[in-house]
């Protein structure tokens, strides 16, 4: 599957759960609120993975979760980019070392870009994207 | 004969091109004037165009449990209908390119092609959310079938008593705007109906408040749940020629005037007025019908959604259409 400058712009994200505090869902809310305005670079939620170019993953995956997360990413069509939203992903933040972790996502499923924060704020899940940018557009000159 | 036919390809080539270039502009121009409306910048007027670029560009997957073909046939069948309605319609401001061979009541049929080309999509996708989405596609295409019709016949009917031939041929109702025939209890009668059909829209399109069928907070995006690259991007293009459609038989129907015939224009710039005044009109009734509802309004539930055109809508639409009917009895009289 080709990556072209279409691609970049039109960013559809789905948005997974796996196992966070609520925290990060309600800063992801916040960015996609009038204030940011992520739709001015063609990024917008939708409800199915099928439709999505991003998936957003949120949360330190709970034992009960990671085979669907692994599902959800095998539905998403290619080309594809996952970003890791908060330090549960990344570490398993306040869960680290507990018994019901199959976690952090990366022991899941391949991550693109981690925004790290307990919550990340919205400006910083912004310049996740600007990164996430940044990596498409090394991708696209290298194929 | 051959050259008739050549004739006829070249219209339909024509206006299958436009009909997706004004769709892709009227996507852009609604979805910017939606982010004003809610206080946004929104993106740029080609954004359309470039999600439709990419989604061209993803992989196009077919679930384990779909059937391949019908699967994949659907959003073809969808989008050639949507354009083939087009062809009955006058579109920017030239006769249709099949006027000759057909109607209202066949565009009135034809309209329900796309949307029939969705549910068996929708069946076909073997996903839960995909078969409630179609159920409650064809629940809603039942219901605002009944109010269509009765804004359709009301107007041909009081074309046909004002003794105007072939009353449902969409040439003569563009010649004969409904509005110089009725007197002022008629007036309010056609606007009731201009308002009626102006309702209508947004659940033809599947548009807030009523895209009940793909739901994307409940359903996951119904009928569309299990589409993805190409096929999701022909839907796309089908939604976006459907609106063509239906503000372009807002405008035929309701609104049939042209700039041509209200300043003098030599010949060769008749067209490009007929043109503009199109655009104006499509944009405008694509605006209120489409963005202004779809910003003011939450979603309905689908059994609120048929005891609405079902009862309240359809009637509103009788009443316009007896008002009509007393008006033509009085003016006998």
């Amino acid at each position: 599957m080709k990556l072209t400058k279409s691609f970049n712009r039109s960013l559809w994200v789905f948005h997974l759960n796996t196992g966070s505090c609520n925290g990060c869902e309600i800063e992801i809310v916040a960015t996609i609120t009038p204030h940011y305005d992520p739709e001015r670079f063609g990024i917008k939620l939708v409800g199915s993975p099928k439709h999505a170019d991003v998936l957003l993953v949120t949360g330190p995956v709970t034992k009960m979760m990671a085979p669907k997360v692994r599902r959800v990413y095998e539905q998403v069509p290619d080309p594809k980019l996952v970003m890791c939203i908060g330090s549960c992903g990344q570490s398993g933040g306040v869960f680290y070392d507990s018994y019901n972790l199959d976690g952090p996502i990366d022991q899941v499923i391949p991550v693109d870009v981690y925004v790290p924060g307990c919550p990340p704020r919205p400006e910083a899940i912004i310049y996740g994207v600007v990164k996430a940018w940044e990596k498409l557009e090394r991708l696209e000159a290298a194929q | 004969m051959l050259t008739d036919l050549i004739g006829t390809l070249a219209g339909a080539v024509l206006v299958g091109v436009f009909g997706i270039l004004v769709a892709l502009f009227l996507m852009g121009v609604d979805r910017i004037v939606t982010a004003r409306m809610q206080a946004r910048i929104g993106p740029p007027l080609s954004q359309p165009l470039t999600d439709l670029r990419k989604l061209f560009s993803k992989e196009n997957v077919v679930p384990a449990n779909a059937i391949p073909w019908l699967f994949n046939m659907a959003p073809v069948v969808a989008l050639a209908s949507a354009i083939t309605i087009l062809l009955y319609i006058p579109v920017g401001g030239f006769p249709p390119v099949l006027s000759d061979g057909g109607d209202l009541i066949l565009v009135m049929y034809l309209l329900t092609l796309p949307a029939l080309a969705l549910v068996v999509g929708g069946f076909s996708s073997g996903s839960p959310y995909a078969t409630v989405g179609a159920q409650r596609e064809m629940v809603t295409m039942i219901a605002y079938e009944f109010p269509l019709a009765v804004v359709i016949i009301a107007i041909a009917w009081k074309l046909a008593v004002s003794g105007i031939p072939l009353p449902f041929l969409l040439a003569s109702v563009q010649a004969n705007p409904v509005w110089g025939l009725v007197g002022p209890l008629g007036i309010i009668g056609v606007l009731i109906l201009f308002f009626v059909l102006i309702i209508v829209t947004p659940a033809e399109l599947s548009r807030i408040p009523f895209d009940t069928p793909e739901a994307e907070t409940e359903l996951a995006g119904g009928v569309l749940v299990e589409y993805s690259g190409k096929n999701l991007a022909l839907f796309t293009l089908t939604q976006g020629v459907k609106t063509v459609v239906m503000a372009s038989l807002v405008v035929a129907l309701f609104i049939p005037y042209r700039l041509s015939a209200l300043l003098p224009a030599p010949v060769i710039m008749q067209p490009v007025l007929d043109l503009l005044s199109y655009l104006v009109l499509v944009v405008l009734v694509a605006f209120v019908a489409v963005s202004l509802i779809r910003v003011s309004m939450a979603r309905f539930r689908i059994n609120q959604v048929v005891s609405m055109y079902w009862m309240y809508i359809s009637i509103i639409g009788i009443a316009g259409m007896i008002l009509i009917m007393v008006d033509h009895i009085l003016g006998v009289v």
